[in-house]
């Protein structure tokens, strides 16, 4: 195949990327997006996982080290199938706190940190650097192979020209459509759909060159089967140690790369893409790797040994003379290739231009943000930083002088990013991670994975020593950079990465265990920690006095005019302002405003560039405090109300049931006032009719000595009635003057049951008394004692149903106080009317018209309550039953 | 002072949206698990163990976890949004 030809696909296929780019940047310019921000082009987006390293080196792999290869997806795989547990977080902070990359995200969390911004980008630049020299060194090699097939011989560029047209060619690419805008969520639609379109072609050319080395050379799946186990391949062993740390090697990088970090989170235009991406990334990477082992093991028998495995790929279907098929999976090698140092040049510069270039900006100009276009410098510095990641990796492709399998570049470059793990996830999930500890941790895991496995990779003598690798620094052999702390045994790879998370792992928990953070740090850490459970608190400014023209010229400065005014007035809108466009720099508007520009600048240079103007930097503890106790009053006032609204339903309760017993007691007094009129009334009437009589004269004296009986019976139930209600008027006053005196209890019981011998005396009722305990002396009103005994045994007299009547008294002394039962075995008093039975002229339902009017039970409770005591109806004795207690000494009231 | 508190039980819904979640958050550890499983057969190149057959294995478990993974995903994101329920706070 001509040479000029393959450049000519070259070209015209970089035309193609550049044309789709261009017309999606057309089409967002518009608003029209649509389906270029479907799950599918996130999906594929995420596709830059697999670089040249996969396309060509994964077959290289295979051909060396068997399935190995398979970890570097099933850790992604895992990674993704769990997005449950982390990149759900990941993603949701990223879009809540507008981050714009892995560094941003760590200096965010950690108060943000500018130092944290910058080691983190250096870690970054340093480790990837190797990677995209491996990218150019695929782009080289794949040419080289076309070269050497070439039936002419012609190649008019040699290795390093093509290395230097190829990474010129990027590095415009990337600036034409990475620094187009400086976009307030820092995405790129024209990008994003160029990488999903390399992602198809690269799937697509994989498949073709699988499907051809399936079917057409190998004799169709049985055929491939048969081969593989017969091949070199089939006596490869799986080493325990590799397998697992390779495993969580990949799983770490594939969140913690740069440009991984850089599609799945800042590039994530809507959350629920994750879902979709969650199984539709890993069905990517199956495919992907659904014919490697078959590619390796056709190629390492149809092709002459010694052949570079990395490129069987490419040399397979050329040696068939599938010219075509060849130039396909060249254009495949080559997007994977492409595709990674656009987005990973595009992550890096970000990272340069908004943790190094705008802190060092602001501190030399300090009033830059109100005078100068920040838009330019920031896009420039973006630009020139593009420019210098490409030439970093044209450099390190030209001193290592292209050597090294493409995989172990790759797997070096894998170790030195999972060194942000710790601070990573320590900082998304533990509210204890500090700064010092991030640092700690972060330039721990550096050091030793640059002692153990970078430096180490350049061979004996060219960065350290032969005799130092081989013996340790000053010949402390336990200090061997490939056998730390006598760790010999082990893998190099596995060595430095177990030893570099380690050690990293642990200072980032000493750290930040034995240090105290900062203000910011606090409210950062709460808000990143706790990010499903809403805003925490303000975002950390106090309400100090800033212009807010101010303001607006420097958010015009970043986010462009129209943006930042439309932001204002909004904000202006929200606040009630309907007049003017300038919202009032509330704590609110100032942390909204924050937000908007770190997704241009970055958080930590937007809070530089606000606390420059608002002359705040930091909030101090005070702040903080302030804003714990605003939500602690809160808390307390609303646990205040619901005391409240207890009490008043209690309190509604109590209403509610007095005036029920009131309603019942107006009922009663209805009724008590027709009886006691009739009460009157029928002695009085009988008092008149016999008077009458007597006064007509000539009656036989046996009549009239009868009717003067009959007048005499009744007049003296009147006064009896008469006396019962003054008797209980006097005693309800209080002001009942009582003869206090020793009295024995037998005695006054006695006379209560000879006394009321007179109610029904024909009835034969049998009474138990326990007289050992009724001999005591009280002192009391016996009197008055006497006749509450007098009253409840004439109840019971009364109103005991029994066939044999039966009273029982019982007599206890405890405690100061004597209680005094009186039982009968009657059918007792309904439930109903226990409550009211003491009240005035309360009579039980159906009740015989005995004497009295319903007054004795209430006089029992006034001569009981006035000697100090209680009287109580005893439910559930088989009878009526009452309980009176009485103290065994009465002292004489003051009154 | 009294703290509000979350509902103790749950409806049906919910209570399977929880169990959903509980089954993605357990789908990778059950894939890791079966993933190094193959570090516990008998060594290759005994006529036990092939190649092939490893690799036949390797990819049926990718391609299960895929299928799992893609049937989760619907039930998931519809209510990835009401609030979280991480581990230690989850109610039943």
């Amino acid at each position: 195949m001509p040479f000029n030809l393959l450049v000519l696909a070259c070209v015209s296929y970089v035309i193609l990327l550049f044309s789709v780019a261009f017309l999606v940047e057309r089409r967002a310019r518009r608003g029209r997006l649509g389906w270029l921000r479907s799950p599918l082009v996130y999906t594929l987006s995420l596709s830059i996982y697999c670089t040249a390293w996969t396309f060509y080196g994964a077959v290289g792999y295979a051909a060396r080290s068997g399935l190995e290869f398979l970890t570097i997806y099933f850790g992604p795989t895992l990674v993704f199938v769990g997005w449950w547990w982390v990149l759900r977080k990941l993603v949701r902070i990223g879009r809540q706190h507008r981050v714009t990359s892995i560094a941003d995200l760590i200096s965010a969390r950690f108060g943000k940190s500018n130092l944290l911004g910058v080691i983190v980008t250096v870690m970054a630049v340093i480790t990837t650097t190797p990677y995209i020299a491996l990218q150019l060194q695929s782009v080289v090699l794949s040419f080289g192979v076309f070269a050497a097939h070439a039936p002419d011989g012609s190649a008019p560029l040699g290795p390093g020209a093509t290395a230097i047209w190829v990474a010129a060619g990027l590095a415009l690419f990337t600036i034409l459509f990475g620094t187009r805008n400086l976009d307030a969520k820092e995405q790129h639609h024209g990008i994003v759909t160029a990488i999903a379109v390399e992602a198809v072609v690269k799937l697509f050319a994989l498949l073709a060159v699988g499907a051809f080395v399936v079917w057409g050379l190998a004799g169709g799946v049985t055929g491939v089967m048969e081969r593989i186990d017969a091949s070199a391949l089939s006596s490869w062993e799986m080493r325990p140690g590799r397998w697992t740390g390779l495993l969580l090697l990949a799983a770490v990088a594939v969140i913690c790369l740069p440009r991984m970090f850089h599609v799945l989170v800042v590039e994530n235009y809507d959350e629920g893409h994750l879902a979709r991406a969650s199984w539709a990334f890993p069905a990517y990477l199956m495919l992907m790797s659904l014919f490697i082992v078959p590619i390796a093991v056709i190629g390492l028998e149809r092709l002459p040994a010694g052949s570079n495995p990395d490129m069987f790929v490419l040399t397979l279907p050329l040696t068939e003379g599938q010219g075509g098929l060849a130039m396909l999976a060249f254009l495949g090698g080559f997007s994977s290739a492409t595709s990674m140092v656009i987005v990973e040049a595009i992550a890096l510069a970000t990272m340069m231009s908004n943790h190094i270039v705008m802190p060092l900006w602001l501190r030399l100009w300090p009033t830059g943000a109100m005078s100068e276009d920040v838009r330019a410098v920031v896009l420039n510095a973006r630009r020139v930083s593009i420019a210098i990641v490409l030439a970093m990796g044209y450099g390190y492709y030209h001193v290592s002088g292209g050597s090294g399998a493409l995989a172990a570049i790759g797997l070096i470059a894998f170790a030195g990013v999972a060194q942000f793990l710790p601070a990573m996830i320590g900082g998304i999930f533990w509210r204890g991670a500090t700064r010092v500890g991030a640092v700690a941790g972060l330039l721990t895991g550096f050091a030793v994975w640059a002692y153990a496995l970078f430096l180490p990779s350049f061979g004996p003598d060219a960065v350290l020593s032969a005799a130092l690798l081989s013996d340790g620094p000053w010949g402390l052999s336990w200090l061997r950079p490939q056998a730390l702390f006598g760790a010999q045994a082990m893998d190099p790879l596995i060595h430095a990465l177990f030893w570099s998370l380690f050690l990293n792992a642990t200072a980032f928990f000493l750290g930040s265990v034995l240090t105290f953070p900062g203000p910011v740090e606090r409210l950062q850490g709460a808000a990143f920690v706790n990010v499903f459970e809403g805003a925490v608190g303000p975002g950390g400014w106090g309400s100090g006095h800033v212009e807010p023209e101010a303001l607006l010229g420097m958010a015009q400065n970043i986010l462009g005019e129209e943006a930042a005014q439309t932001l204002f007035e909004e904000a202006a809108r929200a606040q009630g302002k309907r007049q003017s466009i300038l919202p009032d720099p509330t704590p609110a508007f100032l942390s909204d405003l924050e937000q908007r520009l770190s997704g241009s600048v970055g958080a930590a240079t937007a809070h530089a560039m606000i606390s420059n103007l608002a002359g705040r930097g930091t909030v101090t503890v005070e702040d903080l405090m302030t804003v714990a106790r605003e939500s602690a009053q809160l808390m307390e006032y609303s646990a205040q109300l619901e005391t409240q609204r207890e009490e008043l339903a209690r309190t509604a309760t109590a209403l509610r049931e007095a005036n029920d017993k009131l309603t019942q007691l107006s009922v009663q007094k209805d009724a008590f006032l027709s009886q006691i009129s009739h009460e009157l009334r029928t002695p009085m009437t009988s008092i008149r009719a016999f008077s009458e009589i007597l006064a007509e004269g000539d009656l036989p004296p046996a009549l009239v000595a009868r009717n003067g009986r009959i007048i005499q019976d009744e007049a003296r139930r009147l006064t009896r009635l008469l006396d019962d209600l003054l008797d209980l008027s006097v005693l309800e006053s209080g002001k009942v003057q009582l003869s206090l005196g020793m009295a024995n209890l037998r005695e006054m019981i006695d006379r209560a049951i000879q006394a009321s011998e007179q109610v029904k005396p024909e009835m034969r009722v049998s009474i138990q008394r326990d007289l050992a305990a009724e001999t005591l002396f009280l002192r009391t009103d016996a009197d008055r004692l006497t006749q509450v005994f007098i009253n409840l045994i004439s109840n019971a007299r009364k109103y005991c149903d029994a066939v044999q009547p039966e009273i029982r008294i019982a007599v206890k002394t405890k405690a100061g106080r004597v209680r005094i039962d009186i039982v009968d075995n009657g059918s007792g008093i309904p439930k109903d009317a226990q409550a009211l039975i003491f009240e005035k002229f309360a009579r039980l339902p159906g009740e015989m018209r005995a004497k009295g009017a319903g007054l004795g039970l209430a006089i029992c409770r006034e001569i009981v309550a006035n000697l100090g005591g209680t009287i109580d109806y005893l439910p559930g004795q088989g009878g009526a039953a009452f309980r009176v207690f009485i103290p065994l000494r009465l002292e004489v009231q003051a009154a | 002072m009294r703290i509000p508190r979350r509902p103790v039980f749950l409806g049906r819904i919910p209570y399977r949206r929880r169990r959903l979640r509980d089954a993605a958050r357990l789908l990778p550890l059950f894939g890791l698990f079966l993933l190094v499983l193959p570090l516990l057969w008998s060594p290759p190149g005994s006529a036990l163990r092939l190649l092939s057959g490893d690799l036949v294995y390797l990819f049926a478990v990718w391609l299960g976890l895929i299928g799992v993974a893609a049937g989760f995903a619907p039930g998931l994101s519809r209510h990835a949004d009401d609030g979280d329920d991480s581990v230690d706070g989850d109610e039943d």
